[in-house]
């Protein structure tokens, strides 16, 4: 009777979850670099404002699937993709797209700080004015205004806009380089284990952040934290050997796994 | 004994005392090489330095000292009317002596006595032995070359036996200092740090004993010619000594300074654009295969000699822009005048150009190539293209590096010579035309050093003042370019 009724809300749950849009859907994706094959026919589908989070031991290939997202990827020499990946509903690895476009809008944050050697402001800048977002100064400065605030770190230095980005601390940093992200207003925003350069003050305050952005925006984040991924997402799927093992809802996977290697490995068994 | 098999004896005792401290050290720790303090190679290289560094020092004393003190004895056996001539006389009869002293170990002893009965016939019988003798000998000279060659002959002799004695000594102390806690390999280190401290203190007291040589001959120029009318004279006219009545001529460097800075400049217009954007190319878009074929080409230019781009600019450079700018006038006027001489500003700027352009290249590769990948990766993450991302984002990082590589190129433009004397002249003229003639301050340093000149006047000494200058000029610019390079560092680290 239990069962059943657990069951029941279970089905409950998934169709209220499937009600949620699709915003990527990756089919049989995989990766070579050169001769080696890092993905294996991955088929993983990204719900639109919710955080997914990729989890799995290193060099499973979780970095490798979200650089495929904004093809990120074409940057490696040698490096080839196969398979399908839709944005809401166009193939972005079609050669009609641009790729620059396409980049504009899915964002990327990457794992390690990487603010410009320009102000802060600049920084922020950069993005709306290679884009032509902003009419005006006035405009700008706005959009500046706004991105900061969402990344949550308006107050802390809206004071001094012209100094160095780099002369800010780690976790500032990380935080100016996703509002340097979110001021392009991209619909997807990547995010390569953000948090592992990070103290445990500063990645509170990141993941408190990745809560609140995900209002407007849909988030996909790798990470190597077991608890983070139970935090801050609410879809996770695990990689493994450049498998996809699973995906589930967050919820489920931490709690029953269907697959035995996502079980091993959340309890730290491997990885 | 000779000083090379005198250094291979101390060499070979050095090896013996390697062994034998080695095994020393063996022989203490009983086999447990836990016991030691250091590695049993520790014990052999002290044992070893001991016995080879003090016979060394010892040497290397002797042999700078020795020279003065057999000299000054064997001018003391020189006659009392040698002794009252004067010093430049002294002098080449002690090099007659030196000579003879050479050569007398050659002659057999009847040779000998027959020479010393006939001062005269020794120029002959030298030369029958293969050995040139400059002038006439005089019998002293026989004696005091042979006092000279006794007393050299004694002196290596007690060298050797003192270095000898000092490097058995030093293995044998150093064998009864080695213990099991002894500590060889800090002792083998601290000898390596002051090793590595001598080789950079070689460099710069070069450095330092450059600038003081080059200034005491500038100031002795100063001393003839006043300051002023050398850095601000407009007219350089050196005149060689004796011309005229006004023998000293006129040694302004303002002409030489404006051709330099000029030609400099042309050949940085060149090079800076080329150079810069093939280093652009070659960091970001040329492909792997692409960039290891291009860029040692793109090297092979700076491996060329500069008098070769010297030829170029004669035979090829320099007429060709003559003969396009007489085809231009032709168009344009009728008149076939080429209104671009063969030697020129241009010419020179223009082939300069081209030998700075690896530098630039090779240069600021190395500095784009440096800027993290994640800056670049941040850039494109955000939709920007590539070009967006090596204008706004990469060559602002990179610009404090590539500011101190333009300014090490200039500093080379600034001491080029060969091709400025084969495409640019040696005339030195105020004048603003790029294709008229114009020369530079290295051009007249060697101008004024090569010939027949005396080496106190005033036209030799210039060359002095000259090299001083360009030596000041490139020091600013090098401390300039540190500057520049900080001031962005802090700005952007």
């Amino acid at each position: 009777m239990n069962i059943m009724t657990e069951a029941a809300t279970e089905e409950l749950l998934e169709k209220k979850m499937n009600a949620v849009p699709l915003k990527m859907v990756g089919k049989d994706v995989s990766v070579y670099y050169g001769d080696k094959r890092a993905l294996y026919d991955v088929n993983l589908n990204v719900r639109e404002n919710t955080v997914t989070a990729l989890i799995g031991p290193s060099g499973c290939g979780k970095s490798t699937f979200l650089r495929t997202l904004n093809r990120m990827n074409d940057t490696i020499d040698g490096c080839r993709v196969t398979g399908s990946i839709t944005l809401d509903g166009d193939d972005v690895y079609d050669p009609s797209i641009d790729v620059v476009e396409l980049r504009a809008r899915v964002g990327m944050v990457f794992q390690k700080p990487n603010p410009f050697p320009k102000t802060i402001y600049e920084n922020v800048a950069y993005g709306p004015r290679i884009h032509g977002l902003a009419k005006s100064k006035a405009d700008l400065d706005l959009v500046v205004e706004h991105s900061l605030q969402k990344a949550g770190l308006w107050n802390e230095v809206k004071d001094r806009l012209q100094e160095g980005g780099t002369g800010l601390s780690g976790g500032q940093q990380q935080r100016l380089c996703i509002a340097r992200a979110v001021a392009v207003s991209p619909e997807v925003i990547l995010m390569d284990e953000p948090c592992s350069a990070l103290d445990p003050i500063a990645t509170a305050k990141v993941e408190e952040l990745i809560h609140e952005l995900r209002a407007n925006f849909t988030i996909v984040i790798v990470t190597h934290s077991m608890q983070q991924a139970a935090r801050v997402s609410q879809r996770t799927a695990m990689f493994h050997l450049g498998n996809l093992v699973e995906e589930n809802d967050t919820d489920k996977m931490f709690t029953n796994p269907d697959d035995q290697r996502t079980q091993d490995y959340i309890m730290g068994r491997f990885g | 004994m000779s000083t090379t098999l005198l250094f291979a004896i101390l060499l070979v005792i050095a090896a013996v005392a390697y062994v034998l401290g080695r095994m020393r050290a063996g022989t203490l720790s009983q086999g447990r090489s836990s016991a030691l303090h250091s590695r049993p190679n520790y014990y052999g290289a002290f044992v070893a330095l001991v016995a080879f560094l003090p016979p060394l020092i010892l040497v290397a004393i002797w042999l700078a000292v020795s020279p003065f003190v057999i000299n000054s004895a064997v001018s003391d056996t020189f006659p009392e009317e040698v002794k009252g001539q004067s010093q430049a006389q002294q002098s080449l009869a002690f090099g007659m002596v030196k000579t003879i002293a050479r050569g007398l170990p050659l002659l057999s002893e009847e040779e000998v006595r027959a020479v010393k009965q006939d001062p005269s016939s020794l120029q002959s019988v030298f030369a029958g032995k293969g050995f040139a003798v400059a002038a006439e000998a005089q019998s002293y000279m026989l004696d005091s070359a042979a006092t000279l060659n006794a007393k050299s002959q004694t002196s290596r002799t007690v060298l050797a036996a003192l270095a000898l004695a000092l490097s058995a000594a030093g293995a044998f102390f150093a064998l009864r200092v080695v213990t099991p806690r002894f500590r060889a390999r800090n002792q083998v280190e601290r000898v390596m740090l002051w090793a590595l401290l001598l080789a950079s203190s070689i460099a710069i007291l070069t450095t330092v004993g450059i600038v003081a040589s080059m200034l005491t001959e500038a100031l002795r120029f100063f001393s003839a010619v006043p300051a002023y009318e050398f850095f601000f004279g407009t007219v350089w006219d050196p005149r060689f000594a004796g011309a005229g009545a006004s023998s000293s001529g006129q040694f302004g460097l303002i002409p030489l300074l404006a051709g330099t800075l000029y030609i400099g400049f042309v050949a940085m217009l060149v090079a800076v654009p080329v150079g810069l954007f093939a280093a652009i190319y070659m960091a970001e878009y040329a492909s792997p295969r692409m960039r290891s074929l291009a860029k040692p080409l793109l090297e092979v230019l700076a491996g060329i000699p500069t008098i070769v781009y010297g030829f170029f600019a004669l035979v090829t450079v320099g007429p060709f822009l003559r003969d396009l700018s007489a085809q231009m006038s032709g168009l344009l006027t009728g008149n076939y005048a080429s209104f671009i001489q063969a030697q020129s500003v241009i010419t020179a700027g223009i082939v300069m150009g081209i030998m700075l352009i690896p530098y630039v290249s090779s240069l600021s590769d190395d500095i784009i190539t440096a800027v993290p990948r994640a800056l670049r990766d941040g850039s494109l993450g955000l939709g920007a293209t590539r070009s967006e991302t090596i204008k706004r984002v990469i060559l602002p990082a990179a610009l404090p590096g590539i500011v101190g590589a333009l300014l090490m190129t200039a500093s080379r433009a600034i001491g080029e010579t060969m091709i400025v004397v084969l495409a640019a002249g040696v005339a030195a003229r105020m004048q603003i035309n790029p294709f008229e003639p114009m020369t530079t301050v290295t051009v007249k340093i060697v101008n004024q050093l090569t010939g027949d000149l005396e080496f106190t006047s005033p036209q030799t000494l210039v060359a002095f003042a000259l090299g001083i200058t360009l030596f000041c000029i490139t020091l600013a610019l090098n401390i300039y370019a540190l500057y520049i390079v900080r001031k962005y560092r802090e700005q952007y680290e």
